[in-house]
């Protein structure tokens, strides 16, 4: 185990030292001295830490949005590549190229993402002379198109999942190929996707009906019937292998990982080496993994996934990512190996340093994602600015990968990770309590995240033994997600709640306190002495708190505590609603915004966060594993003017739009907008779609009506509560008519009393009066509702004045005269 | 050799420090402590019934025209979590007036100590009675006093009309408040108005006064006449918004300067005024040292150290002990007439000059006073009495020795110091003790009593005592004989209602004082009235002739 442990701090020591590495590189013809990394974030970072201590020196590219990010500040040399986009900068390969010579660069990293799994970029590095640190053109070719890779996989036998990808469709073979395959079976149309057409058939019996509704549900979504069988994986894992090929024809891999807890099809936690298989299994996958690679003549770093059926034990080939993974930290921390110090050496030629039965396996490691993201609103990505961000501090076996700093905003325009937490410990159950402890220290303020969400996935005891499947978050969503209606849970929280609102307010009033007296003159201070005075009583005061609703903890409710200062300069915050005794909380600036909290004789150490956003100021605290974001209003400075109603309009907006408006969930891209202005839809019908980086999000018709305001186009970017447009629905549109046309509706009716009592005036004038406001007040509704309005009125005025023309004949003395 | 001159240094130094003489196991002490928590309770209970406001009714009627209660108005025009120091707490609470329907207090805005005086309109509709106009009077004159700016957050009916003879026509009356605004005004003095309700008549002339005033929309109205008063002189119907209301004022008369949208606005324009008012708030604090130690003794021993029976006699310098920095204390004159301890200490870093009684003043005593006040005032230190005195000495040998003289002395000095000066009565103040130690008539800046201090011309004993004898000459004259029990009737009467009007709580309802302070925060308020009196330039003192 000391040797373990050992081996494990000097590879460390290699990865964060400064040093050159004990073993120089081989000299060779094309030594690269100079690679220019074509991403961002952490992983331009990571990549860059590697080469820097290899000696070789680094150059970043960034767009408009990056200039002060991290990577550009940790790298020799950086260049601009264009706007914020990233389809005209991270993904401008010939702006990124020319970065290159610009620089003198003889290699480019490309990170994941972006250009990494670009054949045609890797060729143009090629072409231009320039060394691709990645697989070979070809690789990432084969592996990109999915059909080709399963083909050439069969091939090489790698097990693929069983299924029926034929031509002939005949109800008799399907159904036989379908008992081949053995049930649950997946009918799947061969075009299309998003689910429609898909069905899941358990047994033989249901298999005809299932076959013939797809057929046909295909045929009027796709306009295309084929249908093709595969086997339906009920508890399927997501088990990768990292595999790794020299250019002379040697691959070995370097264990698997497990990444089936996902949301969202997106990887939030992954461990190495895979829990609860065998060692013949893990070879067994490993050996696959070589044979995929050395199948399309790899080298470099890359990444074979696996769906493992739980059930049968039997594990398929899915697809090959030819690239660094943004997981690869936890099979460094179990092998004790720099894997961009290997891709480094690789694409400088030299041989794997090892083969297949030296690769050590040491202990276990995990990777939990850090997110800006809206865990409640279905980890919808966040954008905002890092108020506070207070990393975990890093050790031997705590890795933090990161490409932010504190003040940094996450864009819209990239991918919302914020940090790559890795810890490693001895076998799972200890580098688990290490993942628990680091994510409960890990501080951001500023904009949501999942740090809480991952927290209690971590805690889950399902997680905990190590029953990992691609369905986690939905299978224990209710343990996950705090269900208002389970009450046990909903009471821990709201104690959890009032104790971490006690210490925030009591916080929140020293610092009160203590900014007064800095901003005091010296003589003056002993009115802001600890406790705060008051004749004959001690001073209390309400605080008001918002609690802010970033983990579906608890409902964003308003809180009153009330605080005394108690004359042994302690606090006690009671809140009157809870009807729970108060605390007795003792405070201890540490500086900072740490604070030594005492409570019932425990002692211990929060930290605060506080920042203004929104006319607000944002507090967040960490006690213990709890961690809590609370409001409080400023007292914000208004004007003077007489005309306090309209003060706040821009407020309000925000906050009440009339019914059927739609705004943008989120800050994004619109990709496409599927509708004209003024169409009529149908409840649900998809309207816009938004992207922000990787995720496509569905904006749908809240109610049948007409659209209206639909000024966004493709190409636009929205802001997270961006008014969308309006689908006005016929009531709705009845009511708008009456609240704010009623100047039209009440000109239509009185021109219309006067045509009916008062005959024979201005009859062309009084007409075109109504015309004029029966059009206006109808339009708003639709062409066709006016005219059919206007011809009604109309009809009514000359009944009325054939009617009057009567009337005036028999009745009305010829004295009485009207002039024109 | 460098050890022992460290060791002679510290000797020299801890030579001022008073020694621990107090005894906690004597019977004294207990019974002390015993009486003292029976007046703190009393303390407590009357202050909690004034915290409240007024009736609940009147209270929710209150928070339904979104008006704050007067403190939390004040204590949102403060800094956040800042201390404030309330004055005559407890006026007029035997009548029911509730802090006497004002309050008022000290308390730093923007890092500057000001003046509040905030009408509760919860106690009779914030109506003046007696009582009120003599706490508005009095928060002026300390403010005038120790160049305070004075906020007036103002929600009051005018004068209580009832009572108008007490109110309205002397000196010290009604009109008095807005001859103290022109004269504190004139002096630079800043004189704003937060007019948070209404303002009626003889009231509007606040805000008018003021140098600046803030206006409420809704709820704050000034106008000289109010609607019905209006109708019936004039005929003409309006409504109070329309006569007098913020919009009226800030656009049209221009009686008021600031807009405010609700009662939060009002205060936080308040709070601006402040800071932009320009005025370098302390000058006198160059010897203020930054770093000060706290008393070696614990301060609530003051508590079983306060005397109960005024007859026993007890060390000044175990209170003293107790409120100056280190309990470090320099004594003047310590040999000499030692019914007067003289000396000097600090609080809170601020050097001051203290005047303690340890006993009757006699002759050497009243002259040692004297020169020590005159000590302070030629060196701008100020003074704190202490004040625990039956009188002067009486009797032949004394007056032959002229202590009438050296009585008049002492009073002459007190009077005349132009030093901040701050009283604090912690046992008896009788006779003309009450004088020369800097009773109310000699203007000290403050006054506080603990709450066992008595305060009478005389003792009640003596009082009968005397008025006994001469009621029982007078029947004599009349030929009339006094029974034994009428004369112990008349004799207890007499004590009984000295015994009443002598307690603090009485005093404190008149406004005698300016409260009444637990004595374990004596050192506390002493800092604070220090820092809100040291708020002006230093003057030179004259004095009068002195008789030799």
């Amino acid at each position: 185990m000391s040797l373990i442990l050992r081996k494990k701090a000097s590879y460390l020591v290699r990865l964060y030292s400064t040093k050159p590495p004990l073993t120089t590189l081989k000299s060779e013809s094309q030594q690269m001295e100079k690679i220019l990394i074509a991403n961002r974030g952490e992983i331009a970072c990571r990549i860059m830490r590697s080469a820097k201590r290899l000696g070789i020196k680094t150059v970043a590219v960034y767009s408009d949005v990056d200039k002060e990010s991290l990577h550009v500040k940790s790298a020799d040399e950086a260049v601009y590549i264009g706007p914020p986009q990233a389809r005209l900068s991270y993904l401008n390969s010939s702006n990124i190229i020319q970065a290159a010579e610009k620089t003198g660069a003889q290699a480019i990293h490309p990170g994941y993402g972006f250009l990494s799994e670009s054949a045609e970029f890797a060729q143009l590095c090629e072409d231009e002379g320039l060394t691709f640190i990645g697989p070979p053109a070809s690789a990432i070719r084969d592996m990109g198109d999915k059909s080709a890779s399963k083909r050439i996989m069969g091939a090489a036998g790698v097990p693929l999942v069983p299924g029926y990808h034929g031509d002939e469709q005949d109800i008799g073979l399907m159904k036989s190929e379908a008992d081949k395959i053995g049930y649950p079976v997946l009918i799947k149309p061969t075009h299309g996707g998003g689910g429609k057409g898909m069905r899941i058939v358990q047994s033989p019996r249901d298999f005809v009906d299932s076959f013939l509704g797809a057929q046909r549900e295909a045929a009027a979504s796709f306009g295309v019937n084929t249908i093709l069988l595969e086997k339906y994986i009920t508890k399927p894992r997501h088990i990768e292998v990292q595999v790794f090929g020299d250019k002379h024809g040697n691959v070995i891999h370097l264990y698997e990982r497990d990444c089936s807890v996902q949301r969202r099809h997106q990887k939030i936690i992954e461990e190495a080496p895979a829990p609860n298989i065998n060692s013949d299994f893990r070879s067994h996958l490993g050996e696959a993994a070589v044979s995929a690679a050395k199948a399309v003549n790899y080298h470099n770093a890359g990444t074979v996934e696996f769906i493992v059926d739980t059930v049968s034990g039997e594990f398929y080939f899915m697809e090959m990512n030819t690239r660094l993974q943004v997981e690869h930290p936890v099979t460094e921390m179990i092998v004790g190996q720099d894997l961009v110090e290997w891709q480094i050496r690789i694409a400088n030629g030299e041989p794997l340093q090892m083969n297949q039965s030296q690769v050590p396996l040491i202990g276990h490691a995990f990777e939990a994602r850090i997110y800006a993201e809206n865990v409640p609103k279905g980890f919808l990505p966040a954008t905002g600015t890092l108020h506070h961000y207070c990393p975990v501090q890093v050790s031997a076996s705590v890795r933090v990968e990161t490409g932010v700093a504190q003040g940094d905003s996450v864009s819209m325009h990239y991918d919302p990770m914020i940090a790559k937490l890795v810890v490693h410990g001895e076998n799972r159950g200890a580098a688990l309590i290490k993942l628990k402890d680091c994510l409960s220290k890990f501080q951001v303020a500023g904009l949501p995240t999942n740090i809480d969400f991952l927290l209690k996935l971590a805690n889950h005891s399902a997680f905990g033994n190590g029953n990992v499947e691609t369905h986690f978050i939905e299978n224990y969503k209710d343990d996950l997600f705090i269900d208002p209606d389970n009450a046990t849970l909903a009471e821990n929280s709201s104690s959890a709640l009032i104790y971490g609102s006690s210490i925030v307010a009591a916080c929140i009033y020293e610092k009160q306190l203590a900014r007064s007296r800095l901003n005091a003159p010296r003589p003056l201070s002993i009115w802001y002495s600890r406790p705060t005075f008051r004749l004959n009583h001690c001073a209390r005061t309400m605080i008001e708190l918002e609690c802010e609703d970033d983990g579906g903890v608890c409902d964003s409710a308003c809180l009153q505590l009330g605080i005394t200062c108690l004359p042994d300069g302690k606090y006690l915050v009671e809140i009157p609603e809870a009807k729970s005794p108060g605390l007795e909380i003792q405070l201890t600036h540490l500086g900072n915004d740490a604070y030594q909290v005492e409570i019932g004789g425990v002692s211990r150490r929060v930290t605060l966060a506080v920042y203004v956003k929104d006319e607000s100021e944002h507090i967040h605290i960490w006690h213990g594993p709890d961690h809590y974001h609370f409001k409080q209003k400023l007292g914000n400075e208004r004007s003077d003017s007489d005309d306090g109603g309209t003060l706040h309009k821009s407020n309000s907006d925000e906050t009440s739009h009339p019914p059927g408006t739609v705004v943008a969930p989120m800050a994004g891209l619109v990709v496409k907008v599927l509708v004209k202005d003024s169409a009529r839809v149908e409840e649900g019908q998809p309207i816009i779609v938004l992207e922000a980086m990787k995720m496509e999000h569905v904006v749908k018709a809240p109610n049948s009506g007409q659209i209206h305001g639909l000024h966004v186009t493709t190409g636009r970017q929205v802001f997270d509560g961006t008014v969308l447009f309006t689908v006005k629905s016929l009531k709705s549109a009845l009511r708008l008519m009456i609240i704010h046309r009623w100047p039209s509706t009440a000109t239509i009716i009185v021109s219309y009393l006067y045509n009916l009592f008062v005959p024979c005036v201005r009859l062309q004038s009084i007409w075109s009066v109504m015309t004029r406001e029966i059009w206006k007040l109808t339009l708003d509704y639709n062409e066709s509702w006016a005219m059919m309005a206007i011809l009604l009125v109309h009809g009514l005025t000359r009944i009325s004045l054939r009617w009057h023309a009567i009337q005036l004949r028999t009745k009305i003395p010829p004295t009485i005269s009207y002039t024109p | 050799m460098m050890k022992r001159l460290i060791r002679r240094n510290r000797g020299l130094w801890s030579s001022a420090i008073i020694a621990d003489s107090l005894d906690r196991s004597s019977e004294s002490y207990g019974r002390n402590s015993d009486a003292m928590d029976a007046l703190l309770s009393k303390l407590e209970s009357l202050t909690s019934k004034v915290m409240g406001g007024g009736s609940p009714e009147a209270v929710e009627r209150n928070k339904r025209r979104n008006k704050l209660m007067p403190r939390d108005r004040i204590y949102r025009l403060m800094d956040p979590a800042a201390s404030f120091l309330e004055l005559s707490q407890l006026a007029g609470h035997d009548e029911a007036l509730l802090s006497g329907g004002l309050v008022t207090g000290i308390g730093p805005v923007h890092g500057r100590l000001c003046m509040f005086v905030a009408n509760d309109p919860t106690v009779k509709g914030g109506t003046y009675y007696p009582i009120t106009v003599k706490k508005h009077l009095r928060a002026q004159e300390i403010a005038a006093h120790c160049s305070l700016p004075c906020l007036y957050l103002v929600d009051s009916g005018g004068a209580f009309l009832p009572k108008q003879s007490q109110v309205f026509p002397d000196k010290e009356h009604f009109g008095r408040i807005f001859y103290n605004q022109a004269v504190m005004s004139s002096q630079g003095i800043p004189q704003i108005a937060l007019v948070l309700g209404s303002c009626t008549a003889g009231g509007a002339y606040i805000p008018a006064m003021a140098d600046q005033s803030v206006m409420v929309k809704g709820n704050g109205t000034i106008f000289l006449a109010g609607p019905p008063l209006v109708k019936a002189a004039t005929g003409e119907e309006v409504s109070p918004e329309d006569l007098g209301g913020a919009a009226v004022h800030c656009k049209t008369s221009g009686v008021s300067d600031y807009f405010a949208q609700d009662e939060l606005h009002a205060l936080s324009i308040g709070r601006n005024i402040v800071k932009n008012l320009h005025m370098s708030g302390i000058l006198n604090t160059q010897h203020v040292s930054a770093d000060y130690k706290e008393p070696l003794y614990d301060v609530h021993e003051l508590r079983a150290i306060a005397p109960t029976d005024f007859k026993q006699s007890f060390d000044i310098r175990s209170v003293i002990a107790r409120l100056v920095d280190g309990s470090e204390f320099d004594e003047f004159k310590k040999l000499y007439g030692t019914t007067l301890v003289t000396g000097f200490a600090r609080i809170h870093g601020q050097p001051v000059g203290i005047i303690g009684n340890n006993g009757v003043l006699l002759n050497e005593s009243a002259v040692k006073g004297a020169h020590f006040i005159e000590l302070c005032a030629q060196r701008h230190i100020p003074l704190i009495f202490l004040q625990n005195i039956t009188g002067f000495m009486v009797g032949s040998k004394s007056e032959a020795n002229g202590i009438a003289k050296s009585g008049a002395k002492m009073v002459m000095a007190v009077s005349c110091a132009k030093v901040p000066k701050i009283t604090i009565v912690i046992g008896g103040s009788f006779g003309a003790g009450n004088y020369a130690m800097c009773g109310r008539a000699y203007s000290p800046n403050f006054m506080f009593f603990w709450p066992n201090a008595r305060i009478s011309v005389m003792g009640g004993t003596q009082a009968a005592g005397v008025l006994t004898q001469i009621e029982k000459a007078n029947k004599k004259k009349g030929g009339i004989q006094w029974t034994k029990e009428e004369e112990e009737k008349f004799s207890a009467e007499i004590v009984e209602a000295y015994d009443r009007e002598g307690s603090a709580f009485y005093s404190t309802a008149r406004l005698w004082d300016d409260g009444i302070i637990d004595p374990a925060d004596t050192r506390k308020v002493l800092a604070f009235c220090l820092s809100a009196s040291t708020n002006r330039m230093p003057e030179s003192t004259k004095y009068g002739i002195f008789r030799m």
